[in-house]
């Protein structure tokens, strides 16, 4: 399973799993990173990361670190 | 319905929420105007802003609270928000209702945290702010339908555009006429069980029923901070109960803490159902192809570089023509009191205590006013959130984050700007890291001492045909040296008084828009005011404080009796001159030189009998190691409110009078032939410069730093631990350049 910091620029991708249930998790799912969501992957900054993402209408940007916590399913 | 007088009497206060980049300093400056007043809550760094909403004959308080995302307490500012919405802040009192302010354009995140509040079960509004911008997006919401399935007012605003500012406003106005909020309940019924046990379980022990919002949290989040009041308060055994709840909802399947976010999302979805169209796709909008190009891997690079380089020179060169100005504004004032003023210790006072400790305030008004000048227009249009996504991979090189970028940039123009823009960064840890190595970068103030020191003893010597110059080159050793220090500085701070996890960089990247005039103005405006009541007085009084040190208890009747004698001559001369009588003025100028020449000499001696000289004197055993005598003791205590101030410190104690510059010949001069008691050695040579440079680079003597440091982390322990740690790490680095540079000297 592929997880969100894998996609490639322009990717679309469904969310299956926010791993863990600590702080970080949570805020993530806060945030509107629930399972069934689709996510765009729009690009990463200059240096490579963090990585700039498109869900549910907005632009959420995340290290890799915590976009390794999230297992989608690749759409296109 | 009539209410009760004494109701009406009191002041209601009503709180503004919502999430970050909402338009929320927006709609509260268009609400309550100018008269706003800025502080922090009791014992905390957590901003507290209040306004005043006149309405007809009635006043509003309008609590503007930090923009979250949650209303989960995790961080110190969700929890002031919480505690101010539950009417348990004592600084605030019970608040009387809650407007929460919505992104029209991003409405499901926006909605979890209406949910959250609704759970308040306050009198609540919501504002749908952006209205313009969901259009763009092509998002349609039927504003009726909405406020139907949510029970509450619901109002369309562009606060930007200043459109249903008034709507807000009389909505507010009439907010106690509004029944509270009925709680969404979006959790599975298996929750709601759990919470009436465990309320249950709390009146038992306590008869007072706690709110509902408490027992939600209680339940949710797992070792949070009202799981450890509750059971402070409560007993432990309440822990047991808790666990036992949480256990049955997992097998229930409603797991903590997951359980919330999915239910809440649900919830979002089934009250937009119908009543929200928007688009499965992104709508590509004007922003998003400008954060194309802003955010690209190349032209993004050069646009941030060269940004970046804008606001660094404004803040070094446009502020110099100000600062002159405040300056010479100064000499002005003090001009005036010197003419009208027989020579005396209030004179002194006033002209080196009281003016000079103004000027020393107002002095860091320019680049304090550039400094948020840049930052509330980068706050407002949105490039903010790029300049930390750009810079967070470099950032996290050293244990911070991107939002530290622009504090610690500025602090290489002047500290007390930088540490005042560290308020952009929400992390508790990362600003206080950032606030504490902030020092060390090396600012505008320590230039003249590299400057004097490098031209006096750094031999003008040039490496591959000129192009390398070593004057240069210990300049600009002498610029990175602080901030090198800085990376084992923060690690070491992140690994013992900030320890835990590096924080999650969880953040949204707002649309652009134009920044709204009235929002930078007032905020430059806030600043600036902050500065000079709540630091501004602080350096006044040490200014003074340093003043009186470097002039009691020695005699000054002499010297005021020269001070007079000068003045009284200089207004003879100028008038023999008007008369033509150009010898006779010539006569009277000599001896102007020689009342000059005593005062200086008088100068030095004052200040070595002064109680500064004296522990000047005292100290000289602890910098002898360093190459020092007691003379660049004392200008290193009596330059503790600012830097700079050792020059002229110099110039009084080696008798030249204390109006000398860095570039001063006879400074230089004076320095390069001083010896120490023994007359033969001299006191100075390269390795004694570069040791006070060094110590210069690492110190702390910046009262205003310091000063403001105590304001923006509400407590004296910081600027206390700042000032130790620097003066260590200055002494131990002088104390190395010198003995290893003598070293290297004699072989």
């Amino acid at each position: 399973m592929a997880t969100l910091d894998q996609l490639k620029t322009g990717q679309l991708a469904r969310i299956v799993d926010v791993r863990g249930d600590d702080s970080m998790a949570v805020r993530l799912m806060e945030m509107g990173l629930i399972e069934g969501e689709d996510v765009e992957l729009l690009g990463r900054a200059p240096l490579g990361d963090p990585i700039e993402f498109s869900i549910r209408g907005y632009r959420l940007s995340l290290r890799e670190r915590e976009a390794q916590r999230i297992s989608v399913t690749v759409l296109e | 319905m009539a209410l009760p007088d004494s109701q009406l009497s009191r002041v209601r206060k009503v709180a503004l929420l919502g999430n970050p980049n909402t338009g929320k300093s927006t709609l509260f400056n268009a609400l309550t105007g100018m008269q706003v007043r800025v502080g922090n809550y009791p014992g905390v760094t957590v901003e507290k802003k209040v306004g005043r909403i006149p309405y007809q004959d009635q006043v509003i308080e309008l609590i503007d609270l930090p923009g979250t995302y949650s209303l989960s307490p995790r961080t110190l500012d969700e929890l002031v928000t919480v505690d101010v919405l539950l009417g348990r802040q004592p600084d605030v009192g019970i608040v009387d209702a809650v407007v929460c302010i919505v992104d029209a354009s991003n409405l499901e995140r926006n909605l979890y945290l209406v949910s959250q509040v609704l759970d308040l079960g306050l009198p609540t509004v919501v504002v749908l702010n952006m209205w313009d911008v969901a259009r763009a997006r092509q998002v349609s919401i039927d504003v009726e339908g909405l406020r139907q399935r949510l029970g509450i007012p619901v109002i369309v605003c562009e606060a930007h555009h200043r459109m249903g500012v008034d709507d807000v406003r009389r909505t507010i106005a009439l907010s106690h006429t509004l029944a509270a909020a009925k709680p969404p309940k979006p959790f599975p019924p298996e929750f709601y069980n759990e919470c009436q046990q465990l309320t249950a379980d709390l009146v038992a022990i306590d008869p007072k029923t706690p709110p509902f919002f408490l027992v939600e949290r209680l339940l949710l989040d797992v070792g949070g901070s009202v799981e450890e009041a509750v059971i402070r308060e409560y007993g432990p055994q309440l822990a047991d109960k808790l666990k036992a709840a949480r256990e049955r909802l997992q097998q229930a399947n409603c797991r903590v803490p997951i359980v919330e976010a999915k239910a809440r999302y649900g919830w979002v979805r089934q009250v937009l159902a119908g009543v929200a169209t928007i688009p499965k796709g992104r709508v590509k909008t004007r922003s998003d192809k400008l954060d194309h190009v802003l955010t690209h891997r190349f032209s993004g690079l050069v646009i941030f570089v060269a940004l970046m380089f804008l606001i660094f020179q404004a803040l070094y060169t446009w502020s110099e023509p100000l600062m002159k100005l405040i300056e010479s504004a100064q000499s002005m004032v003090s001009g005036y009191v010197t003419a009208s003023m027989t020579a005396g210790p209030l004179r002194s006072l006033i002209t080196d205590g009281v003016i000079a400790g103004v000027g020393g305030v107002l002095v860091f008004l320019p680049q304090i006013a550039i400094l948020f000048l840049f930052i509330a227009i980068l706050e407002d249009c949105g490039y903010m959130a790029r300049v930390a996504f750009v810079m967070d991979k470099l950032m996290t090189r050293i244990g911070l984050s991107g939002k530290s970028f622009l504090p610690l940039m500025s602090s290489f123009a002047c500290a007390v700007p930088g540490i005042m823009a560290t308020r952009v960064i929400e992390n508790r840890r990362d600003r206080m890291v950032t606030i504490i190595i902030a020092p060390l970068m090396s600012c505008s103030a320590r230039v003249p001492v590299y400057v004097l020191m490098t031209t006096a003893f750094v031999p003008p010597l040039a490496y591959l045909n000129g192009m390398l110059k070593l004057q240069g080159l210990v300049l600009f050793g002498m610029t990175i040296l602080g901030a090198v220090l800085a990376i084992p500085v923060a690690w070491i701070l992140k690994k013992t008084a900030f320890p835990g996890e590096t924080p999650p960089f969880v953040m949204e990247l707002p649309t652009y828009k134009w920044p709204s005039a009235r929002v930078v103005v007032s905020r430059v405006y806030e600043r600036v005011r902050a500065f000079i009541t709540r630091a501004g007085s602080l350096i006044f009084a040490t200014s003074v404080l340093i003043w009186a040190l470097g002039y009691f208890p020695s005699d000054h009747t002499r010297l005021h009796e020269l001070e007079d004698q000068t003045e009284a001559t200089t207004a003879q001369v100028e008038m023999l001159k008007a008369n033509g009588k150009t010898s006779e003025a010539a006569e009277l100028e000599t001896r102007i030189e020689d009342y000059t020449a005593e005062r200086n000499k008088l100068g030095g001696e004052l200040i070595e009998a002064s109680y500064l000289g004296q522990v000047g004197h005292a100290i000289e055993p602890a910098v002898r190691p360093l190459g020092w005598d007691w003379k660049i003791g004392v200008g290193v205590l009596a330059s503790f409110p600012a830097r700079e101030v050792i020059i002229a410190t110099m110039g009084t104690i080696y008798s030249l009078g204390a109006d000398v510059d860095e570039e001063n010949e006879g400074l230089i001069n004076t320095l390069r032939e001083a010896k120490h008691s023994d007359g033969i050695t001299p006191v100075f040579n390269v390795v004694t410069a570069c040791s006070i440079m060094v110590f210069f680079a690492l110190c702390a003597q910046c009262t205003s730093t310091l000063m403001v440091m105590r304001r923006e982390t509400n407590s004296w322990k910081w600027p206390f631990i700042t000032f130790v740690y620097m003066t260590v790490l200055a002494y131990v680095g002088a104390l190395l350049t010198y003995q290893i540079g003598m070293l290297l000297l004699k072989h």
